[in-house]
């Protein structure tokens, strides 16, 4: 049995403001195996991409740190590392991609040599051209040569993000954190690159945390998924069952909101309000003004636990009960207000 | 009645708002020089699109498909290098003075929510009261009145949100902002813009029952601009499928995606991701 | 559902002011100038004596009886010269630059919006205007024309406004590309209605920080003029004050250091006002 590869445990990273902190990711725990692709998703103010950019402590923001918890990869607790040691680690033992591969590909220098930048950083000296040829064919990008001499404005956006993926994954990491890696792509590369996603996950046994926001890509790619809401998880589970059967209220929202081709818009779903402020969260459940099933004294007062249940875990203070099973139909049909 | 791979529907209405092979062409950067014609590409090459009265027409496309350009076009933001926009039978170009100010007036516009639609240093409610000022000539106090009642439309409370600034708002609120703005001049045929892909998953369907219900009331025509086929599914009555500039394929909604004549449109219905995790490759 | 609670994003803006006078250099500058404004506009009754007139009390040292900045070849009170010289230099860098702002702009909002042959043909014009060496010009027109206060304004102004005008085109051209803008016009508004209702505003920044760095800089051109003998004999200047203290620097000292002093603080408050300004005007720093 391997050991696990990455293992988030009871993450919290705040946002200095002012002389206070916002704490935006809330006791975030979550694994990782080798091999294997794991989905975080959530909308906007979730925390998500936080929690991925504290793997590595490369957060956008300075006021951004690590507050508390660990974050073990092959058994090293990355958080308690000196500056030079995580440096070793970055590229090495886990790689990132990013959202917009436009903006992270210096526009003055040939493709190739920014896939070989890694390699050069980490010390390495000969090998550099194969190991850069190596990595394109791999990406399944046809005339590598061509192409590693190529700039990246004259790349379609799907080969950018290939090439950022070849970056990532030049040093030969476990770890491959894609944040929202297809988001900014049209539909038909998007598949292209979830496709070559689950190729390099089968072949170089790489283990992959993906962030996004849309639930379908998560059931088309990963195995395992966590449900983020206003900083904390609320739902985690192998995507099959969360999928047939979905705990949490939120992710049974989320669900039926997507649309699917028996949708129409007079009968469109959609979750009431709106995602809360990070800092004005609500007290006791942070989702509970927006939940058709918040028991009154309960679920506006006492924050829920993650509780395991099933396969996975929910955090729902109704979560084992028969009327949290299908929260949106429970509700009467009544003319919700959109 | 319905041929897939022509480009002009056949159809006995008259058409509101229509596009007649209508071209956007640019020039390549780089290309020609002192003795060589610059090369011109096109972004949009002889495309016919028409928008009847009340009906909801979607455009779907990729990234270089032109339909942006042809939005743009047909809302008389770029002027066409070759072929013609019209509006209720004339040319768009050609209209002047009232006729101009009519076509002003009814043809609006929802763009995506980027933060970018709304002038961020404007009050919303003011941002709401510009058509009202300019196209349609109210003072200020009718102004303001109409923006209260157009704002409790989109459901936004006017006494919270009339002195808001765009940024103090969500997403799904500035788009109903942009929503309120596009009714106000009382148009008859709306162009949105990827109204609802910067939104959170939670809130799109909220702004599409939105503009489905005012859609209902107010006999509005839609011209949905958009790659997300979900979005064509729930609200399209017809649908146009851009590639490169040209149309491939265009028909009723239902038809058109359960039953793809050409090859683009298929790729596009097979790229686009399902949520069951049981379809994933072994 | 509380309505109040779903509005609002995490980052609100700071008070403009608050940003503005976060450091204590500014403090200090703004300070400098309300006190020099304040100087040169209460000048009969700040000083003592007549700046223009001399007296047989000629080369007295600072803190003499009566003159506590001593006074000049000809007799004159340094004090009252150097308040007198403030009204000039500051009418006619404040003017100038207002001056220069005014031309900027509406060229600079011209050219970016329209783009085209507009554009082209209102930018030639503006590098006709920067190519031509300041000094040699100033030089030249005042030959030519004489000097009066209005006419080294015009002269500055004209060869400021270039800068502005690029700087201006630059963010009207970005801003007329924005979505808000084609909304304005499916509005129904006009282009001059739109250059200054809704991009205007919006480029308001980088047009106050220049012109307040152009306040400094017009300062500056105005003593270099005086004290080529350019400038108007009938008001005091510090730039003649120099002129004048050429042959006296170092039996008289204090001929040169205090307007010296006078301007090299002044233009110094101007540049950090301008600095303060661009910190608190730009929206990064106001995200926080």
């Amino acid at each position: 049995m391997t050991a696990t590869l990455l293992d988030i445990r009871k993450l919290s990273v705040d946002i200095a403001r002012g002389r206070r902190a916002l704490r935006v990711v809330n006791d975030v725990s979550l694994t990782v195996e080798p091999g294997e692709a794991v989905g975080l998703v959530g909308e906007s103010g979730s925390g998500k991409s936080m929690t991925a950019f504290a793997v590595m402590n490369l957060f956008p923001s300075p006021l951004a740190r690590v507050a508390a918890g660990q974050v073990v990869l092959n058994g090293q607790d990355l958080t308690s590392l000196p500056a030079d040691a995580l440096r070793r680690v970055r590229g090495a033992q886990v790689g990132m991609v990013f959202q917009d591969p436009t903006s992270y590909l210096d526009p003055l220098m040939p493709v190739g040599r920014q896939i070989a930048e890694p390699l050069r950083a980490h010390g390495r000296t000969d090998g550099i051209d194969a190991r850069v040829l190596e990595l394109l064919d791999l990406m399944e990008l046809p005339q590598a040569v061509a192409v590693a001499r190529k700039y990246p404005h004259e790349l379609s956006g799907g080969m950018r993000q290939r090439i950022l993926i070849a970056a990532a994954l030049a040093m030969k990491p476990a770890l491959l954190i894609a944040d929202e890696p297809t988001t900014a792509l049209d539909v038909t590369v998007q598949a292209g690159i979830l496709k070559l996603l689950t190729k390099l996950r089968r072949e170089l046994q790489l283990g992959i945390l993906l962030i996004t926001h849309d639930l379908a890509v998560v059931a088309e790619t990963c195995q395992r998924v966590n449900v983020m809401y206003a900083g904390q998880i609320i739902e985690a589970d192998a995507v099959g069952p969360l999928f047939k059967a979905p705990r949490h209220p939120y992710t049974q929202g989320l669900l039926a909101s997507i649309l699917s081709p028996a949708s129409r818009a007079h009968s469109l779903f959609s979750i009431p309000g709106g995602v809360p402020i990070a800092g004005q969260w609500p007290s006791g459940c942070r989702f509970h003004p927006r939940c058709p099933i918040a028991r009154p004294g309960v679920c506006d007062v006492l924050a829920p636990e993650l509780v395991a249940r099933g396969s996975g875990a929910d955090r729902c203070h109704l979560g084992g009960e028969a009327v949290a099973a299908d929260a949106w139909r429970t509700e009467a049909r009544s003319g919700t207000r959109p | 009645m319905n041929d897939a791979t022509s480009d002009v529907m056949t159809d006995a209405r008259v058409p509101l708002l229509e596009a007649r092979a209508v071209s956007r062409l640019f020039p390549v950067r780089g290309s020609g020089g002192l003795f060589r014609a610059k090369q011109m590409q096109r972004a949009v090459d002889q495309v016919s699109v028409a928008i009847h009265p009340g009906e909801v027409l979607a455009l779907v496309g990729e990234s270089g498909s032109g339909k942006t350009t042809l939005g743009r076009m047909l809302l008389g933001l770029t002027a066409p290098s070759e072929g013609a926009v019209l509006y209720k039978g004339q040319d768009i170009a050609a209209r002047a003075g009232d006729a101009a100010r009519t076509f002003r007036r009814e043809v609006q516009v929802v763009f995506q929510d980027t933060g970018g639609s709304l002038n961020p240093r404007r009050p919303i409610g003011q941002s709401v009261a510009l058509p009202l000022r300019h196209n349609l000539g109210l003072d200020e106090r009718t102004s303001m009145r109409e923006v209260d009642a157009l704002l409790d439309q989109v459901g936004l409370p006017p006494a919270h949100f009339r002195s808001r600034l765009p940024h103090e708002l969500s997403g799904g609120q500035r788009q109903r902002v942009g929503i309120a703005r596009a009714l106000a001049s009382k148009p008859s045929v709306i162009i949105a813009d990827e109204p609802v892909s910067a939104l959170d998953v939670s809130v799109r369907a909220q702004i599409l029952k939105l503009m489905f219900e005012l859609h209902r009331e107010k006999q509005l025509a839609y011209l949905f601009i958009t790659h997300d086929l979900g979005v064509v599914r729930a609200m399209a009555d017809r649908v146009m499928v851009m590639h490169q500039g040209r149309v491939v394929e265009t028909g009723a909604a239902d038809t058109v995606l359960n039953t793809p004549a050409h090859a683009y449109t298929r790729q596009l219905l097979a790229a686009t991701p399902v949520p069951d995790p049981s379809r994933q490759q072994r | 559902m509380n309505v109040a609670a779903t509005v609002g994003t995490p980052f609100q803006r700071a008070p403009f002011l608050k940003l503005l006078l976060r450091k204590g250099s500014t403090w200090a500058a703004l300070a400098f100038i309300a006190a020099l404004v304040l100087a040169a506009v209460l000048a009969p009754w700040v000083v003592a004596h007549d700046p223009l007139r001399g007296g047989n009390d000629a080369l007295l040292a600072p803190l003499a009886a009566g003159h506590w900045l001593g006074t000049d070849d000809l007799g004159r009170d340094v004090w009252a010269r150097v308040v007198f010289g403030a009204r000039i230099s500051l009418t006619i860098g404040i003017a100038s630059a207002l001056f220069a702002v005014v031309v900027g702009v509406v060229i600079g909002a011209l050219a970016g919006y329209f783009g085209g042959w507009i554009d082209a043909l209102l930018m030639r014009v503006a590098e006709f205007f920067q190519t031509l060496p300041r000094f040699v010009v100033a030089l030249i027109v005042i030959a030519l024309f004489g000097t009066s206060v209005l006419k080294m304004i015009v002269v500055i102004a004209a060869i400021s406004w270039p800068q502005l005008a690029r700087v201006v085109r630059a963010s009207v051209a970005t801003l007329a590309q924005s979505q808000f803008v084609d909304a304005a016009r499916v509005a129904g508004m006009g282009h001059a209605a739109i250059i200054a209702r809704e991009i205007l505003p919006n480029a308001a920044a980088p047009i106050i920080v220049l012109g307040s760095l152009d306040i400094a800089m017009a300062i500056l051109i105005e003593a270099s003029l005086s004290f080529f003998g350019l400038g108007d004999a009938n008001h005091v200047s510090w730039g003649a004050m120099l002129n004048d203290a050429q042959q006296y620097l170092r039996s008289a000292w204090w001929m040169s250091v205090f307007p010296g002093l006078a301007i090299a603080l002044t233009v110094l408050a101007f540049n950090l006002l301008g600095d303060a300004l661009n910190d608190a005007l730009n929206p990064r720093g106001a995200a926080r």
